[in-house]
């Protein structure tokens, strides 16, 4: 914990030019008595939800507790499913994700999301981070290497791949696998990155480079991520919302949470007493 | 294993038995002995085709020997083609006199050619009825356009408006020169006009043909108007002014050769005169060394790939067989790799995945074990005389009633082709587009791609190999493919070949030759049986080989294309 502290402090002083952060208070994503169903199932119960901008909001929870469901609720994901149906409302900026009239292309394009297992495009790493750029019709080489650089910047990945952005993504390790997939998803500029587990499949070293992407990442973008790993969602997250059953049992801030939670299931949980 | 536990009990040796089966180690010999035996069916069956196919090819010595049965004796020129044994009971019953113990009895296969003079160019013999075998230097072989090979000996060389030059006077190697020259000369001369005839007049004959169609058409609109008819008089007139400038050339290339000759002599001393004009070429092979028989040999090899046939197909090359086959294939597998992918994705991406999708896949898997006569029969019935017949009556009335694309023809038959290998396709595609990963379509859709880009940018690609695998399955069944091309478009002898220099130079609605049905056609509808087995082994390798290349080369094309989309290993 320690030397990751001194790690945090040392980028934050090379990011001297990032934007200020925005008050907490401002609310980017509000979700208003959400309930999810596949088929018959219900999965997600009345949530009740205010996701702060420019933060890192952590869902946790045991497995099968609804937190990924959730999260793919967001960007829509789960209209991929056969027999899924969504009602309540969840806004993004005060529109309804779910309106009729909402283009799911574009708002996903507005709501990135990074997957438990890295997916990069069997593509060379250049064509990775352009991809969400050529599908918007982006061609022009200036503009796409220019995307390509400050993506694979913002990821920390351009000093590791500058010299090989034509080979194949498949070559690289599954944390700056990870990171690439990062970088494909800010290329297109999003205002909300969602994060599924996103290092549960790495191994340390990743998963704390990834943990130092993401303290970065959030002086731009709202981040929600979803994680097994409690320590994770302590050093990462400024919000945390514990889930049980498809329930959002607690929302607080993560100091609050972590150290006085209120209800007696956050306390079991958060102390290793079941999950 | 039930049964053998219950040995246990009783036996000493079942736990061994039954260590040794659970050990695999049966399984293991029995996988290794069933590769054992395709590769050796494999190997053994290519092994017959080259030894019975190439050996062909090669000059082989011409043997003399006087042959005497019953009192009765005569001299014979010929190859030995093959030499077999057969009962004694056997030829006995045929009525021949047998002179030695038996029971069994060699007897060989004399090709002596000769046709035109012998009547039949093949003929058995018993091996005791043989005296003694020469090998004579001077017995010439004539290959020649008409009535087979010739073997004898050369007795003179008579060109046009000269003295004729003969052994006697001028001594063998004058003659055999002479010989030579003219032959050199000739088939310069008869590859002349073929260009002339085949080329040329083709071109004239198919302009012609147009001008007759265009006056059909003009007739039927009623726009055949003075002017309209005069126009069309004088492009006839052209063409056929140059018509006769080619036929006045042709007049004075075929008299050029015409009465060039030479004089041989049977093996039974009868002297002959034939025309050189006929004349493929002629070599004495008794004389020949190893060199001078191999550099024979690839001349003919050469000439079987690349020649037209002739003789009913017995003689010659095979050219426009392969060149029919590997275009019928090309086409085949550009119309059915679209369609089957487009159908495969189709079901596997947009479709619901319930009952009728379910019964439409098993309905297409159950295609692919359709005998593929009825394709043909079918593609008979609906491509040729139903879609056929009614594009000739929309897009060609000029030249009915003869039929443009209402008869069997190239296109017909790729179509067919195509119909016949599409659940291959659609099979192998659909499980290529099952194996990719679920998460790389998330990763697209997530970017804001929508499910046709997604397709278009992620899934088709990462599926190639899996196309690819489902093309070269489909090029192997259908380059093999003959009973349904019989229905819609082989035929035993094309004129032309479907692709040519005129206008639109890939003829669809040609006839074509094939590979697969030349070798049907040579083997059984031949009249010179003895002539064509040769090349029926011949042609049956070219026809694998052909397939195991366009399978090597669509084999390493999915091998780069795997190479690039390796899915995702760790």
């Amino acid at each position: 914990m320690q030397t990751h502290a001194i790690d945090i402090q040392a980028l934050k002083r090379d990011q001297a030019q990032s934007p200020g952060q925005a008050s907490p208070a401002e609310t980017s994503l509000r979700m208003e008595n959400l309930n999810l169903f596949y088929n018959t199932t219900q999965a997600l119960f009345d949530i009740n939800l205010e996701i702060p901008r420019q933060r890192v909001t952590a869902f946790i929870g045991p497995s099968g507790c609804g937190k990924s469901s959730l999260l793919r609720c967001i960007n829509r994901m789960n209209d991929l499913v056969d027999g899924c149906r969504v009602d309540g409302r969840l806004l993004l900026e005060n529109e309804d994700v779910y309106d009729r009239r909402v283009d799911v292309a574009a708002l996903r394009r507005r709501v990135g999301m990074v997957f438990q297992k890295p997916n990069p495009f069997p593509k060379s790493i250049y064509e990775n981070v352009a991809y969400g750029l050529r599908i918007q019709g982006i061609n022009k080489k200036r503009i796409l290497d220019e995307v390509v650089e400050k993506s694979l910047r913002a990821a920390a990945l351009w000093e590791e791949v500058k010299d090989r952005l034509h080979e194949s993504a498949l070559g690289m390790s599954g944390g700056q696998q990870q990171r690439l997939v990062i970088a494909r998803t800010i290329a297109v500029e999003p205002e909300v990155l969602l994060l599924d587990e996103p290092a549960s499949a790495l191994d340390p070293i990743s998963t704390l480079k990834i943990e130092e992407l993401i303290y970065e990442l959030k002086s731009r973008y709202t981040i929600v991520i979803v994680t097994h790993n409690m320590q994770q969602a302590a050093r990462v997250s400024d919000m945390t919302a514990f889930m049980y059953m498809g329930k959002l049992i607690e929302y607080d801030d993560t100091d609050t949470l972590f150290t006085n939670p209120e209800q007696k299931q956050t306390e079991d949980y958060i102390t290793g007493r079941y999950g | 294993m039930k049964m053998i536990n219950e040995q246990d009990l009783h036996s000493e040796r079942a736990p061994r038995v039954n260590a040794w089966v659970r050990s695999g180690e049966p399984l293991i010999w029995l996988n290794a002995a069933a590769v054992s035996v395709s590769v050796i069916a494999v190997v053994g069956l290519l092994l017959l085709l080259a030894v019975r196919g190439l050996s062909h090819f090669w000059p082989a010595d011409v043997l003399a020997v006087t042959v005497s049965y019953q009192d009765q004796s005569r001299e014979l020129l010929g190859e030995v083609v093959e030499e077999v044994e057969v009962a004694g009971v056997q030829l006995r019953e045929a009525g021949i006199e047998l002179q030695g113990p038996g029971p069994y009895y060699k007897r060989t296969l004399l090709k002596q050619g000769n046709r035109d003079f012998l009547g039949t160019d093949f003929t058995w013999l018993i091996n005791e009825q043989f005296g003694e075998r020469r090998l004579p230097p001077d017995v010439m072989v004539v290959e020649r356009l008409e009535w087979g090979n010739f073997y004898g000996y050369l007795r003179g060389v008579s060109r046009f408006n000269a003295p004729e030059v003969t052994v006697a006077a001028d001594g063998a190697a004058a003659t055999w020169q002479a010989l030579q020259g003219l032959i050199a000369d000739t088939v310069a001369v008869r590859e002349e006009i073929r260009h002339i005839e085949q080329v040329d007049i083709g071109a004239i004959n198919y302009e012609l043909e147009r001008l007759r169609l265009r006056e059909r058409r003009l007739e039927l609109e009623g726009g055949l108007d003075a002017t309209a008819a005069a126009d069309l008089a004088s492009l006839r007139a052209e063409q056929e002014a140059r018509f006769r400038v080619l036929q006045e050339q042709l007049y004075v290339l075929y008299d050029s050769i015409k009465d060039h000759s030479y004089s041989a002599e049977l093996a039974d001393g009868r002297v002959v005169r034939l025309p050189i004009a006929k004349v493929v070429r002629a070599y004495q092979p008794n004389t020949m060394g190893v060199f001078a028989k191999l550099g024979m040999y690839s001349e003919r090899l050469w000439e079987f790939l690349t020649a037209e046939p002739r003789e009913a197909n017995t003689e010659g090359g095979i050219f426009p067989a392969m060149f029919g086959t590997v275009l019928m294939v090309i086409l085949m597998s550009i119309i059915v790799t679209p369609f089957g992918v487009v159908a495969a994705v189709y079901l596997r991406e947009y479709a619901s995945q319930g009952f009728i999708t379910r019964t439409i896949r098993v309905a297409v898997n159950n295609l692919a074990g359709v005998p593929s006569i009825v394709y043909g029969v079918f593609g008979l019935g609906f491509f040729v005389y139903f879609v056929g017949g009614e594009l000739d009556q929309v897009f060609f009335p000029a030249a009915l009633p003869r039929p443009t694309f209402g008869t069997p023809g190239l296109m017909w038959a790729s179509l067919t082709l195509a119909l016949l290998t599409l659940p291959v396709v659609i099979v192998a595609t659909e499980e290529g587009l099952a194996r990719i990963p679920k998460t790389l379509r998330e990763g697209s859709l997530a970017l804001g791609a929508t499910r046709a880009e997604t397709l278009w940018r992620v899934v088709l690609p990462m599926a190639s190999p899996a196309m690819m695998t489902g093309l070269i399955l489909a090029v192997a069944r259908a380059a093999g493919e003959v009973a349904p091309l019989m229905l819609v478009g082989v035929v035993k002898l094309a004129p032309t070949l479907p692709l040519d220099g005129n206008y639109p130079y890939l003829h669809l609605d040609q006839k074509f030759m094939h590979l697969g049905f030349h070798i049907y056609d040579v083997g059984f509808q031949s009249p010179n049986v003895e002539a064509a087995r040769p090349l029926v082994y011949a042609t049956a390798l070219l026809l694998v080989l052909i397939i195991a290349l366009l399978n090597l080369a669509a084999v390493s094309l999915r091998n780069r294309l795997r190479e690039r989309y390796k899915s995702l290993e760790h």
